[in-house]
């Protein structure tokens, strides 16, 4: 009966070489994959427990950890949640992590590749492993600024303010309102957190949206600068170039409808030149150079400015686009295409990249919003490099277009952006939505013109302010303008 | 070699008491230690009582050492220090767990278990101390084959019973008397192996020569394969109502290995095999929660409030990763039934991968001897008896290792000396015991028989 047992030896040794190796494969190959699921309570234990590194602006941890004197042995606070809350996110033990906090989530809670070496030396000396630090691009005062800007008109107006850094893609300012308290979120008390996070997610303003880079909104007019680009480089022409205008655009063909300018304005003539058709914001002029375009020339204008691509890493953004997936434009819809209606629906972000762009002669780059992140004991571990994501637009066509935003701050529709000694150069918008539902007021800026050190986009939704009242450069333009000055420490 | 060797040539095997000792020693040092770790870890201090606990454990590990140097001196040596160092540990989780467990585990209710554990851990070396005292000789179990066979029929149907027996989370398969809890299935487990063995033994020729060819099996007859097809069938049916799928499948394993082992045709285990493997897809088709089982083993991930539990098992493992969180530093309370089914992940994740493989190598261990045993034996009736007992033991760990690490669909077992849980422990300590009587009898050398020098004073006629 020994040669049944030795066989059974044999089998016993296979069950149990089995067992071995699904616990290597469990515990070692699986590991990290099973780590970083989510309610993954120890991990999440860990994490509270653990000295998570801070998110710096400007030097001041915006998003620090304390010691809790609770169940946990930090608490995360941020100073003045609300404002940088589209930045920071939030970090909640039942609901996860947004923004930063879940982008960032790797260095800030040390458990980053580059943070071994830290990791064995805190584990050697029986240490709590502490967590890197990320400091952000964002200029506080021009934040600040942003930020009042959009209270003043109302604590229930909706909007959103993103300003960069031309030269580099460096967010200055990411500001939206209605905003959250990710205090709120980071408690330790269960109860608390879930209330703050059903208000949060049943309010029908959505305080947790970044409106600076989720929402996407017909840009109106201030999409005309792209299809001012557009004919400076595909249609050649120049400022003085004449250009249709008058009080309306047919389509022939048997078409009705006729595109015309708000307040049944005439532009001043027609023609006029192409400079003032951009100070004067004519629908007509632009309608007629869209159709002149095309629908392809304007659409590939666009996507060099960034549409129809998420240019952000690490922050929740939405593409923009120029029409809805394989839409043929028509002639009156391309026409209202290229003032920004129909289905163009674009992000803060992107018409300040756009802004950006023509400021820093045709070459847009990268928005990014970490600049360097830390080793708990303060060595850099990693520097944002500024990378060029396209040229828009020939330096020269940008320069001309440059001086045709500041024409229209000198003399256009953007006299509300004027800053003494400084070649300020914007577009308002204003874009239709449902007609019971007043329009959103966008302005585009950036400055000084020859030297940019700031493109701002601002949008304001809706506001209890009446509705003629609403026009880019009366709502808008003065948040652009402190938020440019804030910058140039005017 | 240098073993002692007697005068004529005949080989004194070693009895090697010394090993155990040494090994006794460092197998107890080693569960007072995670005793001592586990108060360190989780609560800063070394436990109060590490002394006067330890010391207990210490004298308590000695005296049954000491018993087997006199009850059975040639015995297997390395059996006993791995028990001991498993059912150390097991104590060490189990306190470990009830200090994470207290009123969080089990909506609250949890209530220590260490310490009733501690008392089934004496009370199992008491019974591993009787059966080598009253188990001389372990052929002596043979003429008692269909008592056993019976008695493994009456275990297993007495929590059907009613007054007695308790229904407790969807299996039935628990007794009551008093304010003691047992599973009499563990129990039987012992009785169908010896009833088994006893039987196949007797009849082995005749299973393995009598009978007709079907389809290129030796099909024996009826008359002879009957009795224990109806012992098996009995104890298969009453698990199937007690829906207590693990122990199904243990018997059932243990069964077909012993015909295999007794008849040495390996037709039978393609016989088992395949009937095994009907017998699984009748459950999935029949079976709410079988089919329940497989879907949780296949897709854990697709529903994780109803599969909280293995997954949180493959979380504390993967927390635990290769060097363990530390004894008292990990979260084994966040799995539910850590304390028992899951003991292993609690493990795992506390001692980590190092710690979870040295525990399996000890599971491996043991079974390496039982059937090192059983070869070695010299009687067929104990080389059924030790195989059987071995690889149901392999099969039990496997079966509940390999559920909570989702290496199989998990199926309710106890992991042997370190669950919680009374019966197991003490039936298992009782088949060490067995396992080391059959051992000691193997290795004892033959009784020396005297030469017959007195001639003289048998001679009938004088010369």
């Amino acid at each position: 009966m020994n040669k049944p047992v030795r066989n059974l030896a044999v089998a016993c040794l296979v069950l149990f070489a089995a067992l071995l190796i699904n616990v290597n494969y469990v515990q070692f190959v699986e590991a990290d994959s099973l780590n970083s699921k989510n309610n993954n309570k120890r991990v999440l234990n860990e994490e509270f427990s653990r000295d998570r590194g801070a998110i710096l602006v400007g030097g001041d941890p915006v998003a620090e950890s304390v010691r809790s004197k609770d169940q946990y042995e930090f608490q995360r606070r941020y100073t003045n949640g609300s404002l940088y809350a589209p930045l920071t996110g939030y970090f909640s033990y039942t609901y996860g992590r947004g923004g930063l906090e879940n982008s960032q989530n790797r260095v800030l809670s040390g458990s980053d590749n580059r943070l071994f070496v830290n990791r064995v030396v805190d584990l050697l000396g029986n240490k709590q492993p502490k967590g890197g630090s990320v400091e952000l691009t964002i200029n506080p005062a021009a934040q600040k600024t942003a930020a009042s800007g959009l209270e003043a008109l109302g604590k229930d107006t909706k909007g959103a303010v993103v300003a960069l850094d031309p030269r580099t893609g460096a967010i200055l300012a990411d500001v939206t309102q209605p905003s959250f308290d990710p205090n709120r979120l980071a408690s330790h008390d269960p109860d608390k957190e879930a209330r703050a996070w059903k208000r949060l997610t049943s309010d029908p303003n959505q305080p947790m949206l970044n409106r600076g880079t989720q929402q996407i909104l017909p840009p109106g007019s201030t999409f005309k600068l792209i299809t001012a680009a557009a004919a400076l480089e595909d249609l050649n022409l120049n400022p003085s170039s004449k250009v249709k205008g008058g009080t309306s655009l047919g389509f022939g063909g048997g078409i009705t409808y006729r595109l015309v300018n708000e307040n049944g304005s005439s532009c001043g003539g027609d023609p006029i030149t192409f400079e003032q058709a951009l100070d004067v914001s004519c629908n007509v002029s632009f309608g007629s150079i869209a159709g002149r375009l095309g629908q392809k020339r304007l659409a590939d204008q666009a996507a060099k400015f960034g549409f129809g691509t998420d240019p952000l890493v690490g922050l929740a953004a939405n593409p923009s686009r120029f029409t809805a997936e394989g839409t043929d434009l028509e002639a009156p819809q391309l026409a209202q295409s290229g003032i920004g209606q129909y289905e163009v629906a674009a992000s803060p972000l992107q018409m300040a990249m756009v802004a950006a762009g023509i400021a820093n002669d045709g070459e847009v780059m990268r928005p990014y919003a970490v600049k360097t992140i830390r080793t708990p004991s303060l060595r850099v571990l990693e520097q944002t490099e500024p990378e060029r994501l396209s040229q828009a637009m020939s330096a020269r066509n940008a320069r001309k277009l440059q001086d045709m935003m500041v024409s229209v701050v000198q003399k256009g529709t953007a006299t509300s952006a004027q800053i003494p000694g400084v070649r300020v150069g914007a577009k308002t918008g204003t874009a239709q939505s449902t007609a019971d539902r007043p329009p959103y007021a966008w302005f585009v800026a950036m400055a000084p013109a020859n030297d940019p050190k700031v493109a701002v986009a601002v949008v304001v939704e809706s506001s209890n302010t009446a509705r003629s009242e609403i026009a880019g450069g009366r709502l808008a333009g003065p948040i652009a303008r402190s938020v440019m000055e804030a910058v140039l420490n005017k | 070699m240098s073993s002692p060797v007697a005068d004529q040539g005949t080989w004194f095997p070693r009895k090697r008491r010394g090993a155990e000792l040494v090994l006794v020693v460092m197998a107890t040092l080693i569960g007072i230690g995670a005793y001592a770790a586990v108060g360190l870890g989780a609560e800063g201090t070394v436990p109060a009582d590490v002394l006067k606990l330890g010391g207990a454990i210490v004298i308590v590990s000695i005296a049954t050492h000491v018993v087997v140097r006199r009850l059975a001196p040639y015995a297997d040596p390395v059996l006993l220090p791995i028990v001991i160092c498993l059912n150390g540990l097991g104590l060490a989780m189990i306190y470990r767990i009830d200090l994470g467990c207290e009123g969080y585990c089990l909506g609250g209710d949890y209530q220590p278990l260490a310490n009733s554990q501690l008392m089934w851990t004496a009370i199992g070396i008491v019974l591993f101390i009787a059966v080598l005292a009253v188990v001389r000789d372990h052929r002596r179990l043979q003429t008692y084959t269909y008592t056993f066979g019976l008695a493994a029929i009456v275990l297993l149907a007495l929590p059907l019973m009613p007054f007695i027996g308790e229904n407790i989370r969807g299996a039935r398969i628990w007794i009551r008397v008093g304010p003691f809890s047992f599973q009499p299935g563990e129990a039987a487990k012992i009785c169908l192996a010896i009833f088994f063995a006893g039987y196949l033994v007797v009849k082995r020729d005749a299973l393995a020569l009598a009978g007709r060819r079907i389809l290129g099996i030796d099909l024996p007859r009826g008359r002879d394969l009957g009795p224990i097809l109806v012992g098996w069938g009995i104890s298969i049916l009453i698990l199937v109502v007690q829906k207590d799928l693990g122990s199904s499948l243990l018997f059932f394993g243990l069964f077909v290995v012993m015909l295999y082992i007794a008849t040495e045709r390996p037709g039978w285990l393609v016989v088992g095999g395949s009937l095994f493997a009907l017998g699984s897809y009748a459950g999935y088709l029949a079976f709410g929660h079988v089919r329940h089982r497989f879907d949780v083993w296949l897709h854990p991930f697709s529903d994780p409030d109803a599969n909280g539990q293995i997954i949180n098992s493959l979380f504390g493992l993967a927390h635990g990763g290769i060097l363990g969180r530390g004894l008292g530093q990990g979260s084994p309370q966040l799995t539910p039934f850590s304390f028992s089914d899951f003991i292993a992940s609690a493990a795992g994740e506390e001692l980590g991968l190092t710690g979870l493989m040295a525990i399996l190598l000890m599971y491996g261990i043991i079974v390496e001897r039982g059937l090192r045993i059983a070869l070695t034996c010299r009687d067929g009736f104990g080389k059924l008896l030790a195989a059987g007992l071995a690889v149901s033991f392999a099969l039990q760990v496997f079966v509940v290792i390999g559920g909570v690490t989702r290496l199989i669909p998990l199926t309710g077992l106890t992991t042997p000396f370190m669950a919680q849980g009374g019966s197991s422990i003490v039936i298992n300590w009782a088949i060490i015991g067995l396992l080391l009587r059959i051992s000691d009898q193997t290795r004892r050398p033959a009784p020396e028989i005297s030469s017959f020098d007195q001639d003289e004073a048998t001679q009938v006629v004088k010369l």
